[in-house]
């Protein structure tokens, strides 16, 4: 395999491993290459300089740039890492590479991506974004003084544009400079340096983003080796030596391939050894491609013109190229080419004062025509920490305003200038500056010598090179965005529709929406923009905001580590391996997994409930209450907090016992519910609802805080340090008797709603509850949660001979439901207060509470209002779906059909051999006894509305089965 | 000039005039954003007005009509949302026809994913609710939702499994920019002046009567104004020391690069946090929730972005390596239960439509319509009653938030 | 994503933080005595400059402590205020 445009080492040695060779295969043709080597690089040295044809029209493009910038060479990757669509200019060679050419769209494949993203945080005290000239110099500086610095680029190895020239620093060919600079860098302990990172966002408060990508270049990356990492950079000062892109010229026909940016030319002959075409026009507006001609003509082209927007280009350039045998064409302009896959020839006008053509065109024959439309620094980062941009009519471009207070500084090409001393002088200074602002006063050191600089004499920039024929608004092959495929005439047209901002020209022609966000596009549209509309300058149109990200960021690396499992924490109780190992179903309550039922062999949901409902109406039954919230509430003031945070009264609970509270938001409704156990005289032991339990701890911290500060309490969560078994039914005096048998659990010695400290047969200390949330006689046994397991097991053990049945989340549902009790989010939704709950007796009518004035605001002192009720279908077979509505059986049922409420809660109950639901309903309680009719599925469910309570209403079961 | 199948269709080639703004109008409407110039066309159509003028501080439909995730469905839960935001949805199906113009309106589908059981109650009390009220709804379950939209992971692996989802097939999205010119273009045709870089500064008033705005061009007369300035809209009735329920909050969205089609409908989930869609042209467009704090700066804090995009590449795993190209952010205006407020204020000749949140862009034209009403007879169009100012005193709240719908 | 100062504990990335929206509401000493107009302004109705804004933050991934900033809205510069004690209501 050859690769008959690559230089030979002795006319170019470029930055590639020529000892090593790589393959691949490009749209299924081999291709080979050297370590050092892109994509683009690899394919331009075996003369494919074609990629896919274009989005919407099928023209034929080529590779147009070297870097980031590049519109058309767009490829998918397949293989172990397969990507959707990745410029060829920044996908470095590796072997085994496979890539296919796509016409500016994407597609994503179903392999899973088995790749690990990392996330990186670091607070530094620089941070310097790019190492060119300026950047590396200002890392230099900077970080000399010990200041912690951070220096990010985005390329595989330091050097920014000078890699792609042929400079002199110090005496030395510049990369000798770099390479001494890189090892200093290396050896200062603070410095940290970040190669292929690209910095992708730049946030207020020198808050940085960086990709880096880590293994992309390698045929294989060890295990568990993260693909890319996102740093997180928080720093107190940023440099931005982010440089400048070259703009393509806008011509007729200017898309062929084999057109290229001249500083890409440059870049491809002195980085990569690569010499693009054989036959070089190049076309320019300033004079910084006179270089790209003498570079050309050095590595063995011919330069049959220089095509110069100027009419007085500086005489020693133009000499220098006649002299190396190139031919200038000074007040001239390439105004079309020809060509089929590739461009075979130009034509050159010669251009008058306004701009316009005159004289006879030539045509001269090529291979390659290098452009350069002028420079566009790189303001991308500064202008999305906030900064402002304005014209240049100097340097032609947008150049950052003065940064104010702690925005970023820029310095050299990304500030327009662009001569090499200048460049390291402005990074060398911004170094030290921002390193001495940070707290490590260093001097500015002196900037070394430099020779073979850049020349940079004023620009002509001519946005918009006449057709020979047509108007502006026909000239359909003047292309602005390459990669939107949008030309001179979609811009006239959307000027011509009555556009007049440049945003509206951006969204109607879609110029700056590609992949590549515009970056060899958006300037020359506001230049033809503002010709269009006879504006002084480019600056009078504005251009459009940078937004992050500065290039592609894939979803995974911003996702980093929170997927899987980690997406969100998992929270588990101590005792959940024992119902993992029981078979239970679960289901996600807040962050908590808890179990819903345990079905047995050949049971489904409804066999397993129906199961443990008898259990724990007919015998015993235990369910893990270990997730419901528990904060203490602590301190003098206590009994009053709570007096003013719950809706009912607990200042005057006596120590030893338990009361159930509700508490209501500001605005009346109800935020939780919970039993409250009184510890001493100033401790409380709150409980929540599993999934509220934050919520609560918040609620609670901030009146404490932020309005009664003067109350003396103090509140911690205290969840993770408990383990809870509720042990239920009428056979739990029993079981529980025989795990603790220091306590006299008879009913007259352990009361309802009182609980009692004590030490369990196998030696565990608990605190046991007497609370019932089914009704039924019920003990909390809680204990430290390191013993929760084995007290749980206990239990199970304790019970084994009475039957004892492990219940989830869905029979304590059903059992709480034939009792009416509520559950807070299920039967309540932010819209209902305690008393449309008929809970009137949790609501004190003596003292105030959060909450308690909104009851007397009209729409929420209404009688009408919605209420909960009981709801059993007239079929006692039939099952209300949840969620049903119910309507008057007599009323219209063409929609929009009067709704009176909603069913919150609906079961089988196996107490009751029967349906029954819970519901609320407008008016609901005047409506007790009636029929009601809930559509659903396409059949009426007629339904008698009842009280709340279907079972026990007299209560009797809460103390038990009596035992002698 | 334009072949693929990529691409979208040309835009007109006459959108609007730029005139120079007149001393006085029989109604300034501020804010040419969606609601702005849908009121302004309903004005025109429905109520013969045509000396409107319709003042835009920035480029016309530059705010969130251009920032928005143009997702359009009406599977509220409470009846006066549904009502509303239905009503929007039918006039959605016949403004293409109506305007002319080929705006992209795609009904492709929405689905509304429960990931909890509580989740799985809320969302089937929502679709029982859209039935009864006549808005289309209905229950999936995760195998139907696997074969609605095959990439979506409905594996009871998933951190949070999906359970199952409400689908509103008359859901879709549309090409957001081209509403805006389609409003435009023929409000325009109407009469309707729309002037751009004129930012509307205060108010004209003679006792408590509002005559006419301040602008930066000057002042205007105007015999009836009405408010459609989004975020900014309490900045506006502070100068006149009406106090609004109104917070101001970043909302963000991103786009990812061009995409073969792969997402054939709309997918939102409220418990992990993302809606996605994928654009005529073949980009992924994501969002969110609003960001936290009060903000105007158009900007977001990032890790709302790097939570979206967890939750994306878990509901959507071949999304993994999908990049973003864009990222931005809104200024939404958010009330205390979710919903707009729609009506008159204490200033006579002074209306307000604020308060959208998240969901301004799918009630488009449903906004206009009422709002024109509004301003055009004094008096609220039966649809936006209950969305006055005077709910946040009586408690009346129309509450979407206990409805799991209010992410948009 | 903001960088907040905590009186308590220095500078730290918003994510350890909870908005608390607009400083300096107090809780109406009587809400009995407040009519439904003042109460529902109390409930809901909060200032929403373009500017200068005093809003609460709780640090709730650090020492859990509500503390009170002044924010500009239009550009997030913040500063840091101290922490305001209350006089006791009710």
């Amino acid at each position: 395999m050859t690769s008959p445009h690559r230089l030979d080492s002795s006319v170019r040695a470029g930055r590639v491993d020529r000892t090593r060779r790589l393959r691949g295969t490009v749209d299924g043709v081999e291709l080979s290459g050297h370590p050092g080597d892109t994509l683009a690089s690899a394919l331009l040295a075996e003369g494919r300089i074609v990629a896919a044809p274009s989005i919407h029209r099928g023209r034929p493009r080529g590779i147009l740039a070297a870097d980031c910038t590049e519109p058309n060479a767009l490829v998918q990757l397949h293989g172990a890492c397969p990507e959707p669509m990745l410029t060829a200019t920044r996908v470095e060679l590796y072997d085994g590479l496979v890539a296919e050419s796509l016409s500016g769209v994407g597609r994503v494949g179903p392999e899973a991506d088995t790749a690990v993203y990392d996330k990186k945080y670091v607070h530094a005290d620089v941070v310097v974004i790019g190492a060119g000239p300026a950047g590396i110099a200002a890392a230099l500086s900077a970080g000399r003084s010990g200041a912690r610095v951070v220096l990010v680029d985005e390329q595989r190895e330091l050097g920014g544009a000078l890699l792609d020239g042929t400079e002199r620093i110090d005496g030395h060919p510049a990369t000798e400079w770099i390479g001494r600079a890189v090892r200093e860098l290396v050896e200062l302990p603070e410095v940290r340096v970040l190669t292929r990172a690209s910095a992708v966002g730049c946030y207020e408060g020198n808050y940085l983003l960086v990709a880096e990508k880590r293994t992309d270049h390698l045929a294989e990356a060890g295990p568990q080796q993260p693909r890319q990492r996102l740093w997180h950079l928080r720093t107190q000062r940023v440099v931005l030596a982010t440089g400048a892109h070259e703009r393509p010229m806008v011509f007729a026909d200017n898309d062929r391939p084999g057109i290229m940016l001249a500083s890409a030319v440059r870049s491809y002959i002195n980085r990569y050894a690569v010499l693009p075409g054989q036959q070089a026009v190049v076309f320019t507006t300033s004079d910084s491609a006179y270089t790209t001609a003498l570079e050309l003509l050095d590595a063995g082209a011919r330069v049959p013109a220089l095509v110069d927007t100027r009419p007085d280009p500086p005489a020693h350039l133009a000499e220098q190229v006649r002299a190396a045998g190139g031919q200038v064409y000074p007040g001239s302009a390439v105004v079309g080419t020809g060509g089929q896959e590739r461009i075979s020839s130009v034509r050159i006008s010669e251009l008058d004062e306004q701009g316009s053509l005159t004289g006879t065109p030539r045509e001269v024959e090529c291979d390659l025509l290098a452009v350069c439309g002028g420079w566009n620094p790189v303001v991308h980062l500064f202008s999305q920490a906030g900064g402002t941009v304005r014209w240049d009519p100097v340097v032609a471009g947008f150049l950052p305003e003065e940064p104010t207070g702690s925005l970023p500084k820029v310095v050299g090409a990304a500030r327009g200038t662009y001569d090499l001393a200048g460049c390291l002088s402005q990074g060398l200074a911004a170094g030290a500056e921002a390193a001495t602002t940070s707290g490590f006063r260093v001097a500015v050191p002196p900037v070394p010598p430099v020779a073979g600089d850049r020349p940079s004499t004023r620009p002509r920039p001519l946005w918009l090179v006449p057709a020979e024929e047509g108007t502006s608004e026909q000239w359909h092959t003047h292309f602005v965005d390459l990669q939107r495929d949008s030309t001179v005439a979609d811009i006239w047209r959307a000027l011509g529709a009555g556009m007049r901002s440049v945003e509206h020209v951006k969204r109607y022609t879609t110029i700056s929406t590609g992949q590549d966000q515009g970056k060899t596009s958006g300037v020359n549209a506001v230049g033809v923009i503002a010709d269009a509309l006879m504006a002084g300058s480019p600056g009078e149109v504005g251009t459009t905001t940078h937004r992050p990200p500065y290039t592609p960021v894939p979803f995974a690396l911003m996702a980093g580590r929170d997927r899987g499992g980690l997406h969100d924490p998992v929270r588990t109780t101590p005792m959940h391996s024992w119902h993992v190992a029981a078979g239970a179903v679960f289901e996600d309550v807040g962050q908590w997994k808890r179990a819903r039922y345990y079905p047995r062999a050949g049971e489904d949901m409804d066999a397993a409930v129906q199961r443990e409902c008898l259990a724990a109406r007919t015998g015993v039954a235990m369910q893990d209450v270990s997730t419901l919230g528990r904060i203490e509430v602590v301190g003098p003031d206590a009994p009053e907090f709570l007096n003013r945070i719950y809706t009912n009264g607990f200042a005057k609970l006596p120590v030893g016992k338990a009361r159930y509270g509700m508490m209501c938001t500001a605005d009346g409704m109800v935020l939780d519910d919970g039993v409250s156990m009184r510890l001493a005289e100033d401790r409380y032991l709150m409980s929540t609802t599993t999934g509220g339990a934050a919520g609560v701890l918040d609620w609670l911290e901030e009146w404490l805080q932020t309005e009664w500060p003067h109350l003396g309490v103090h509140c911690t969560s205290v969840i993770e340090q408990w383990a809870a078994v509720a042990v239920v039914g009428p056979d739990s005096r029993a079981v529980v008797g025989r795990i603790a048998p220091e306590l006299d659990v008879s009913a007259e010695a352990f009361g309802f709603m009182e609980f009692r400290d004590t030490v369990l047969r196998s030696g565990v200390p608990a605190r046991i509850c007497r609370v019932s949330f089914s009704g039924e006689l019920a003990y909390e046994v809680n204990v430290p949660a390191w013993y929760g397991l084995a007290v749980w097991e206990e239990v199970a053990e304790a019970g084994a001979d009475l039957g004892i049945t492990p219940y989830g989340t869905e029979t304590m549902h059903v059992l709480r439901a034939e009792k009416g009790f509520v559950i807070v989010g299920q039967d309540t939704d932010g819209t209902v207060t305690p008393l449309d709950l008929g809970m009137d007796w949790v609501v004190s009518r003596r003292k105030d509470f959060v909450g308690k004035r909104s009851f007397a605001r009209p729409d929420t002192a209404r009688t009408d209002r919605k209420q909960l009720v009981g709801l059993l279908p007239m079929d006692p077979q039939q099952q209300l779906p949840e969620g049903a509505h119910l309507v008057d059986p007599d009323g219209p049922r063409q929609p929009p059909v009067p709704m009176l409420g909603h069913v919150t809660s609906s079961y089988r109950s196996a107490a009751l051999g029967r349906t029954f639901a819970l519901a609320l309903v407008a008016d609901g309680r005047r409506r007790v006894g009636e029929v009601l009719c809930a559509p659903a599925g396409g059949t009426d469910i007629a339904v008698e509305v009842t009280k709340p309570i279907f079972y026990d209403e007299e209560g009797v079961r809460r103390d038990g089965r009596q035992y002698e | 000039m334009v072949t693929s199948r990529h691409a979208l269709p040309d835009p007109p080639a006459r959108l609007w005039r730029n005139p120079e703004p007149k001393r006085s109008y029989d109604v300034v409407i501020v804010g040419a954003g969606g609601h702005g110039l849908a009121t302004a066309y309903y004005l025109a159509r429905n109520h013969g007005i045509r000396d409107i003028a319709v003042l835009e501080r920035g480029w016309l439909a530059g705010g969130n009509m251009a920032r928005n995730t143009t997702i359009i469905r009406s599977n509220y839960l409470l009846d006066a949302s549904a009502a509303l935001y239905d009503h929007a949805l039918q006039l959605w199906e016949q403004l293409p026809d109506e305007l002319e113009y080929d705006f992209l309106l795609s009904q492709r589908g929405v689905l509304n994913l429960a990931h909890t059981e509580q989740e799985v109650r809320d969302s089937r009390r929502r679709a029982f609710a859209n039935e009864l009220n006549g808005v289309d709804a209905e229950w999936v379950t995760p195998d139907e939702i696997a074969e609605i939209c095959p990439i979506l992971n409905t594996s009871a692996d998933l951190r949070y499994p999906v359970l199952g989802a409400t689908l509103q097939r008359r859901a879709g999205i549309a090409k957001h920019d081209h509403v805006a010119w389609a409003l435009a273009r023929k409000s325009d045709e109407m009469g309707v002046d729309l002037i751009q870089e004129c930012e509307v500064t205060g108010f004209l008033t003679e006792g408590d009567r509002v005559t006419g705005v301040q602008t930066t061009a000057g002042p205007i007369a105007a015999g009836r104004v009405g408010l459609a300035a989004a975020g900014r809209t309490s900045l506006l009735t502070d100068t006149l020391g009406i106090r609004l329920p109104l917070q101001s909050h970043p909302l963000q969205a991103l786009v990812s690069e061009l995409l073969e089609p792969v997402h054939p409908c709309v997918v939102m989930s409220n418990h992990v946090h993302v809606y996605c869609s994928q654009a005529h042209k073949g980009e992924l467009v994501l969002g969110a929730g609003v960001d936290s704090y009060n903000g105007y700066a158009h900007r977001g804090s990032v890790h709302v972005i790097e939570n979206q995009l967890a939750a994306a590449v878990e509901l959507f795993p071949i999304f993994a390596r999908a990049h973003v190209v864009r990222t931005w952010a809104g200024t939404v205006d958010v009330t205390p239960d979710a919903s707009p407020i729609i009506g008159p204020t204490p200033y006579e000749n002074l209306f307000v439509n604020c308060g959208w949140g998240t969901g301004g862009f799918k009630a488009t034209p449903g906004a206009g319509w009422v709002f024109a009403h509004t301003i055009a007879t004094g008096e609220p169009h039966p649809l936006n009653a209950p969305y006055g100012m005077e709910r946040f005193t009586t408690g009346a709240l129309v509450d979407e938030h206990g409805a799991a719908a209010v992410a948009h | 994503m903001l960088q907040i100062r905590c009186p308590w504990c220095g500078d730290r990335e918003e994510t350890e933080f909870r908005y608390g929206g607009q400083a300096h509401v107090d809780y109406p000493r009587d809400p009995a005595a407040l009519d439904d107009r003042a109460w529902g302004e109390y409930l809901f109705v909060r200032d929403n400059p373009k500017g200068e804004f005093a809003e609460r933050w709780v640090h709730t991934a650090g020492c859990r402590r509500w503390f009170t900033t002044v924010r500009d809205t239009a550009t997030n510069q913040m500063r840091a205020e101290l922490p305001s004690a209350r006089k006791p209501v009710m």
